[in-house]
């Protein structure tokens, strides 16, 4: 592998891993701060790129939709949260891996009924469809830089958030202890339910950026869902940091294994994840 | 109570006649850090073979750090925990448990779910668990159950093995987790606040049951009733801020001057 | 009622419905007693599950993995254009789902909780993609079982297994031994460690049982008891795709034994029937039938803790209770 094409991957992995850092960051903070596990976070992505594709075919501008789609996805978590998982905190994780695969079935046919079971494509912006030429074949594409750039800023506005600000704060506080945040004066119910739709947020978001380069499909929800275990599983659970360091890992290993190791490119992610619980089976960055 | 039946208890708990007053398990100066904290600094104690050995002191002092590490629920930092001479500071709780070192929890910790009955048999198969015989009825192997029944009459719940664990008051789940750890043949007895939460009429019934147990025991207890514990130990060791304040028979704590001040209060006495 | 008189009647319930499936060919279409046949089979998979979520407390969203990997081992063993005996076969097909079991129980039993149920998925889609990525079993396309194993010993045919009332037959069979294996199991010392390993763990620990021993005996009992069933799944139907271990499969026998009520072993048989004849029923209505089922399955856990099997006894309590009252 030359340098330019090693160079490309390089860049490939982060933007791959930085993209499911989006939704990995939202899933570990459901389960670490609500102790939910929810299977149907990478339903949220899914509809994340078919509310691009639906928002772009009307508007024709996907930054547009962007814009438009961030809130709804919002309002949509929220309006979840307060509907369905807001009754499942005192439910046992089985109950939890229960309704939530339930609610998977029903996104996918409300997927088939309002936008049918075909593989659509999103345009890149025009402003954005340019490559930058790094060698003479070679050649990067602008709009994957951009993915890479949105999610850094992303992930430190995340970092801010977290321990600068007092949401950050409190999530902090109801991640150690419940009964503390309570005596605080939170309203934790409002607590939860903004980090429940921040977490939509974030992962449909991702399913925008995705749209225009992996296209959007029946059944991406499934696979992003599984890797962001893996993710969360090595980061630790809670650990927004952990899921950034565990996202870029497992960006690099799938790139990398898919280049090195065409016939067994599926399986580098899980054997990164194999090689950890040997070594700390609660996760890298797992909290006290 | 039925013989020991298996060869490792034997080696370790059982190995020389009963012999009152010899060292069963001895912590030799047990650290325990969390953080920059140290919970636990330098803490000696002797448990001996037919003595009861009541470990006192406020909340915080780390009585119940200290439990935890004899019973292999925390590791210690520093220092040696021995059992019958040899080193058992690295072996997990449930080794511990199999080499005949029993522990009773502070807060109730049963099989609620089960019967008496049910809760003691577990604890009874522990010491001869055969799991490869997956086609015999495990109520069938009598010497398990029989050492379960002769457990819970020595608890003093005789006529209540069919009763589910928990249905039963508080103190007869206090009675139950003594039970259990009978159960398991246990020749040292790590016992965290049995009395807890217990009524007068009840802590009085479960002080014969400790006065009792003594027998060819060495038991730990850790317990906050003061009379209870002048009542029915032979040494008491005085823990304040995790480090031993004084360590002897309960006349010289009752009189030492450096224990009323630091612990009993004035008034008190 | 008491204990002794209601374990009666559950018996002679169990013995009335083993009766029906032993008459149902007599009756049923060829059709229905595929179909019914396919139940059975989810049942023994089902039950395998429940060994593991309903008597151990291990929630595994993995299982399809030991199911699908017997159904491989089936369909590679069976040569082109000749039957695999299937007294070599069928045992190599379990020991080989009970071996994944094993190894990949030596990673996922590391961890506790959330992260069981999602490290067991992850372990299974692994498995998924080996099947699905490579050569190896016919990639994506799946594999042919081109005949069907031959029960012959040394020139005798005890049976058939071309004949489908015989496969049938062979499937109750299959059904009968699994539960009464597992019912001794759970009586056993043995099972009685894992129901309380279920009820308090850290407690089992206290009282000397290694418990990591345990679950991992329980992890490969349970994928060798889904390789029992992948292994008919796939002389039944007589092909194999990677779809056999997708996480939707694990995710259906799960919502089976939930259904059924967890640990309750005719009540994961129980469960196979409810899921599979919603699934037949809602795709009789629509095509878009999973959206039902999905509606069903949120509702049954807002409103209906304790699964199907635990409804007579809520009826019954209410039916009480309302006589008292009145």
């Amino acid at each position: 592998m030359d340098f330019t094409t090693f160079l490309i991957q390089i860049l490939n992995a982060m933007q791959y891993g930085l993209l499911l850092f989006l939704v990995a960051s939202g899933l570990t903070l459901v389960f670490g701060i609500m102790g939910i596990i929810n299977l149907a976070h990478g339903s949220f992505y899914m509809i994340g790129a078919y509310l691009a594709f639906a928002l772009t075919s009307m508007t024709g501008n996907l930054m547009l939709s962007i814009a438009l789609g961030i809130p709804l996805a919002f309002a949509f978590g929220a309006l979840l949260e307060w509907l369905l998982f807001s009754h499942l905190y005192k439910r046992d994780h089985l109950e939890q891996v229960l309704l939530t695969y339930g609610l998977i079935l029903i996104f996918e046919e409300l997927r088939s009924l309002t936008m049918g079971d075909d593989v659509h494509g999103v345009d890149i912006p025009a402003m954005f469809s340019a490559s930058i030429p790094l060698s003479d074949t070679l050649s990067y594409p602008v709009y994957r830089l951009l993915i890479s750039v949105v999610c850094l800023a992303l992930a430190a506005g995340l970092w801010w958030l977290m321990q600068r600000t007092r949401l950050g704060m409190m999530i902090r506080a109801g991640s150690h202890d419940r009964d503390m945040v309570q005596a605080l004066g939170i309203d934790i119910n409002m607590l939860y339910r903004t980090v429940f739709a921040l977490g939509v947020a974030l992962a449909a978001l991702a399913g925008m950026l995705a749209a225009p380069i992996s296209s959007v499909y029946p059944g991406m929800g499934g696979s992003v869902l599984i890797i962001s275990f893996v993710i969360v599983v090595i980061g630790g659970i809670g650990s927004v940091w952990g899921a950034l360091v565990a996202a870029l890992l497992i960006g690099f290993a799938d790139t990398f294994g898919k280049v090195l190791v065409p016939e067994f490119a599926g399986l580098a992610v899980y054997l990164v994840m194999a090689l950890v619980l040997l070594w700390r089976p609660e996760g890298i960055f797992r909290k006290g | 109570m039925a013989e020991m039946t298996t060869a490792d208890l034997t080696v370790v708990a059982g190995a020389s006649a009963a012999v009152p007053g010899e060292a069963m398990m001895v912590a030799d100066k047990l650290t325990r850090r969390f953080g920059g904290l140290a919970a636990n600094q330098d803490v000696c104690l002797t448990l001996e073979r037919g003595k009861l050995h009541a470990l006192l002191g406020p909340n915080g002092a780390g009585k119940s750090t200290c439990i935890n590490m004899l019973s292999g629920d925390l590791p210690p930092s520093e220092g040696r925990i021995l059992l019958g001479g040899k080193d058992i500071t690295r072996l997990s709780a449930a080794q511990r448990s199999r080499i005949g070192i029993g522990r009773s929890y502070q807060r109730t910790n049963i099989f609620p779910g089960f019967t008496v009955l049910e809760n003691c048999r577990l604890a009874a198969q522990s010491r001869n668990p055969r799991p490869w015989k997956i086609f015999t009825d495990a109520l069938g192997l009598s010497d398990t159950v029989d050492r379960a029944r002769a457990a819970i009459v020595e608890a003093g719940l005789a006529g209540r093995e069919g009763r589910i664990a928990g249905t039963m008051s508080h103190g007869e789940q206090r009675q139950l987790e003594i039970a259990m750890v009978l159960a398991t043949d246990a020749r040292v007895l790590l016992l965290d606040e049995p009395l807890a939460g217990m009524g007068s009429e009840e802590s009085a019934q479960m002080v014969e049951l400790l006065k009792g147990l003594k027998k060819n025991r060495a038991i730990l207890l850790v317990e906050h009733d003061m009379d209870a514990v002048f009542a029915v130990a032979d040494t008491i060791t005085v823990m304040v801020n995790g480090v031993v304040l004084e360590s002897g028979p309960p006349e010289q704590i009752r009189n030492s001057a450096d224990v009323q001040t630091a612990y009993l209060g004035e008034g008190h006495v | 009622m008491n204990p002794q008189n209601s374990s009666r009647i559950a018996l002679v319930l169990k013995l009335v419905v083993l009766a029906g499936l032993i008459a149902f060919p007599a009756f049923g279409s060829s059709f229905y007693t595929e179909m019914v046949a396919k139940i059975l089979i989810l049942g023994i998979f089902a039950m395998s599950l429940d060994l593991l979520v309903g008597f151990t407390g291990l929630v595994s969203l993995g299982h399809a993995a030991y199911f699908g990997i017997a159904a491989y081992t089936v369909a590679l063993l069976t040569p082109k254009y000749d039957p695999a005996d299937l007294w070599l076969a069928l045992p190599a097909s379990v020991l080989a789902a009970a071996a994944a079991a094993f190894v990949i129980g030596l990673f996922v039993l590391r961890t506790k909780g959330i992260y069981f149920i999602m490290v067991t998925l992850a372990f299974a889609q692994m498995v998924y993609f080996i099947f699905h990525d490579t050569a190896l079993g016919g990639g994506s396309d799946g594999i042919y079982v081109n005949f069907k194993p031959d029960a012959s010993i040394a020139g005798w045919v005890p049976f058939d297994l071309n004949e489908p009332i015989q496969l049938y037959y062979f499937v109750v069979v299959a059904l009968v031994a699994v539960f009464v294996f597992l019912t001794l199991v759970l009586r056993s010392p043995f099972g009685r460690v894992l129901v309380g390993i279920r009820s308090n763990e850290h407690r089992m620990q206290s009282l000397g049982y290694a418990t990591f021993h345990y679950k991992l005996a329980a992890f490969t009992l349970a994928g060798g008891l889904a390789g029992v069933a992948g292994f008919l799944y796939a002389v039944l139907f007589g092909f194999v795709t990677p779809e056999y271990l997708s996480w939707h499969q694990s995710g259906n026998v799960l919502m089976m034994v939930i259904l059924g009520g967890m640990g309750n072993l005719a009540g994961a048989v129980i469960g196979a029937f409810a899921f599979i004849g919603l699934q037949e029923m809602f795709s009789d209505w629509t095509k878009h039938w999973q959206l039902l089922m999905g509606g069903v399955i949120v509702a049954a856990v807002l409103f209906m803790p304790g699964g199907l099997s635990a409804l007579p006894r809520r009826i019954m309590k209410k039916v009480n209770g309302e006589r008292e009252n009145g």
